[in-house]
């Protein structure tokens, strides 16, 4: 589905990522993981054109992302941010349509579609009047979810799109999204910096340090073998609840 | 509904002129009391020649002789001493025949001449033997106060320190009336006075003599343009009925009236023809509720096609800003500079620049272009730190959706930033309404008409018929923008 060819991005003249050259396949989750500062929404960016990368190429079902040809993917392509990105000067149904008003679709057709989006978001319907700053933190990611649904894309993009929220939001929202994942089948990339997370919604996880792939497998892999002792740190550093031992 | 209404004002305030079928005229005025009265005059005798003549209050020597020249105004009163020190510079033994250079015509003298001279209290003059400006020489401590102008002009102090050897140092620019005040209550020992000055009389004051003839004469006289002569003749005729007709008392009284009394300058003037069973007719006599009613329009009719201007130029204005850094900053910087011309300095400017674009460098048009500029600098601010200050992920958002350069900026960006440019606006709208009063400097109308006047009589409840509209005006827009504002933020909840 995405394919990068010697990427590489530079943000005044550091080197933020690659060369990196990699294959993301379609219909299955792909997760992208590591430090802050590792390249991973760097990476995000450059498949729908957001960045362009100063070498190497990347592409979208085999068409090179370029200025030119980036309006035409980021319409197959749905993308999520953290706590949703939503415009305050448009309701939660105006967030959701923006693009398909835009795109001039018929009235009956945009309800027809958030009314299901809606129900496959578990997003209650009278709440789709309010305005962003009248819903909850876990709504607003769900209506940021139904925005980036709306033309239903062949690919999702979500950069950290749970970061905000508090645990049993979070719990919650995972579930729901791995749930919609699958019934989707979509290709979906996800960025976040939490390994458990990766490991609950992976079909592959991508680890990246200083701007480079360090290890690229399934959860497993990362586990039993590490490709080198940071993957073996960054593993162990990402602990449980570690509860004392209670007296008799 | 609504939408028409507010097409309607626009509409109105659009419309600049009432269509007339009578040959028009416009006779303009130094901002004098004095100027005013002949300029009255002029008008109540071209009236009954069958000729639609109206009085404009312009500024000083130069910006009467340039309307003049361009054919803004048809007609004014002047003295020949300040057309040959000043207008011309010259001193030709033919004074039409220089003239008629620039396509203009003499009359006659009227009959008085309103002659620089300095003034002194008598007793003060008594005290220390003064009699005449040589005397002048021998006090050197004299607190001298003189009008701008004639601190500037040759025919004024200058000429005159240099022709008598003068020592004062104590020589300050002051407002004329300011200047007699301060000569009564002591606190001015010498200053300029015209000789048909209201004021020498009421307060007793002594004329010093000019021993050595510096001061040359200044007769009155009618200026007008030499097309007037074909274009309506009939208004010359009675308007050089003036000449040889007034004399320096008849003048000196008809001033006081005024400027003492707080006569009606149209009223003074009408008196004075009849006197002298000369036929004018008067102009209709106008209500409180007439006379804001007009300065209202007049001021709407500046304000709101500036603003408006200044609507369309400064967003687009802001939005390159906000794309294109430097190009932004060099924006930001030369509307920066616009905003801090002095707004007499600005209209001035403006004039022979309307004057080739519109025909006419005085009037509404030189005030609007002067008020568009204003407006720009707050409207092209709010609208780049609007735009620019929109939060980085929102903006990701927009382009991420896959919109096009033009939706995300008509769909997200401008919503975004229209409290921000919506307060811009207001700014703009508010200063707008406070600067559009100076537009009675150059005959624009509004507001700026009777505070201006009445700050020349000292007139407060004129002042004031001027002042507390405008104040008002201002409070309103405010007003309206706050409610705007809020409406928007109810909005976004």
């Amino acid at each position: 589905m995405f394919h990068l060819d010697g990427a590489a991005k530079r943000f005044a003249g550091r080197t933020a990522l690659g060369p990196i050259s990699v294959e993301i396949p379609a219909g299955k989750t792909t997760v992208l993981i590591g430090p802050s500062g590792c390249g991973k929404s760097t990476l995000l960016r450059l498949l729908i054109g957001l960045i362009t990368p100063d070498d190497g190429r990347v592409f979208f079902d085999r068409v090179a992302v370029t200025d030119a040809t980036a309006q035409s993917v980021r319409r197959k392509v749905g993308y999520v941010i953290q706590d949703g990105g939503l415009f305050p000067h448009l309701s939660a149904r105006g967030n959701v349509a923006l693009l398909a008003r835009h795109l001039a679709w018929p009235r009956a057709r945009i309800d027809a579609r958030i009314a299901e989006l809606a129900e496959l978001t578990r997003f209650p319907l009278d709440a789709l009047a309010r305005s962003p700053n009248q819903l909850s933190g876990g709504q607003r990611q769900r209506v940021g979810l139904m925005r980036a649904l709306m033309l239903d894309p062949v690919a999702l993009l979500l950069d950290e799109p749970l970061g905000a929220l508090d645990p049993l939001v979070r719990a919650e929202l995972q579930d729901d999204l791995r749930d919609i994942f699958r019934k989707l089948q979509k290709t979906v990339v996800l960025v976040t910096h939490d390994l458990g997370e990766a490991a609950f919604f992976a079909d592959r996880i991508v680890l990246l340090k200083d701007g480079l792939i360090v290890q690229d497998g399934t959860a497993a892999d990362l586990w039993h073998r590490p490709a080198d002792p940071f993957v073996t740190r960054f593993v162990q550093a990402q602990r449980g609840p570690q509860i004392p031992a209670e007296a008799a | 509904m609504r939408r028409t209404s507010i097409f309607a004002i626009l509409l109105l305030a659009g419309c600049s002129e009432r269509p007339t079928q009578k040959p028009t005229m416009v006779i303009g005025a130094k901002k004098f009391t004095e100027s005013y009265l002949l300029a009255e005059m002029g008008a109540s005798l071209s009236r009954q020649a069958g000729v639609e003549a109206v009085r404009k209050d312009l500024g000083s020597t130069p910006t009467l002789w340039l309307a003049l020249t361009q054919g803004d105004i048809d007609a004014y009163p002047e003295y020949t001493g300040t057309i040959t020190r000043q207008i011309l510079k010259d001193n030709p033994s033919d004074l039409g025949a220089a003239l008629s250079v620039y396509g203009i015509r003499m009359s006659k003298p009227f009959g008085f001449r309103n002659n620089y001279a300095l003034g002194m209290r008598k007793d003060s003059a008594a005290a220390r033997g003064i009699a005449k400006i040589s005397d002048l020489r021998n006090h050197p401590d004299l607190r001298c106060r003189f009008i701008d102008e004639f601190l500037d002009r040759p025919d004024g102090w200058p000429g005159l320190r240099d022709a008598y050897g003068l020592p004062q140092k104590d020589v300050k620019g002051m407002n004329h009336t300011l200047a007699y005040a301060g000569l009564v209550e002591k606190s001015v020992d010498v200053t300029e006075v015209y000789t048909t000055d209201g004021e020498i009389a009421q307060h007793d004051l002594l004329v010093l003599d000019d021993d050595r003839h510096f001061f040359p004469a200044y007769e009155a006289v009618w200026l007008y343009r030499a097309d007037l002569e074909t274009r309506a003749p009939g208004a010359v005729a009675q308007m050089r009925k003036l000449e040889g007709n007034i004399s320096e008392r008849e003048m000196q009284e008809m001033n006081s009236r005024v400027q003492v009394n707080k006569a009606k300058e149209s009223a003074v003037a009408g008196e004075f023809l009849m006197a002298k069973s000369l036929r004018g007719s008067a102009a209709e006599e106008e209500t409180l509720a007439d006379r804001l009613a007009i300065t209202t329009f007049e001021h709407l009719r500046l304000v709101i096609p500036s603003l408006l201007a200044a609507l369309l130029v400064s967003i687009p204005l802001g939005i390159v800003a906000s794309r294109r850094i430097r190009l932004g900053q060099a924006v930001l910087a030369t509307t920066g500079v616009l905003q801090t011309i002095p707004s007499l300095a600005l209209l001035l400017f403006l004039m022979p620049l309307t004057k080739w674009l519109l025909g006419s460098g005085i009037g509404a048009p030189t005030a609007i272009a002067a008020l568009f500029l204003y407006s720009l600098l707050p409207i092209v601010r709010n609208t780049y730190t609007g735009l620019t200050g929109i939060a980085p992920p929102l903006r990701e958002s927009a382009h991420a959706l896959g919109l096009t350069r033009w939706a995300i900026l008509w769909r997200v960006e401008l919503p975004l930033a229209a409290p921000t440019i919506l307060a811009g606006i207001k700014t703009a709208a508010v200063i707008n309404v406070g600067t559009a009063t100076l537009g009675g400097f150059i005959g624009a109308g509004g507001y700026g008409r009777p505070i201006l006047r009445g700050i020349d009589k000292g007139d407060i409840p004129m002042m004031l018929e001027g002042a507390i509209p405008a104040a008002l005006m201002a409070v309103i827009v405010e007003g309206v923008f706050g409610l705007a504002e809020k409406w928007i933020a109810r909005r976004r909840g």
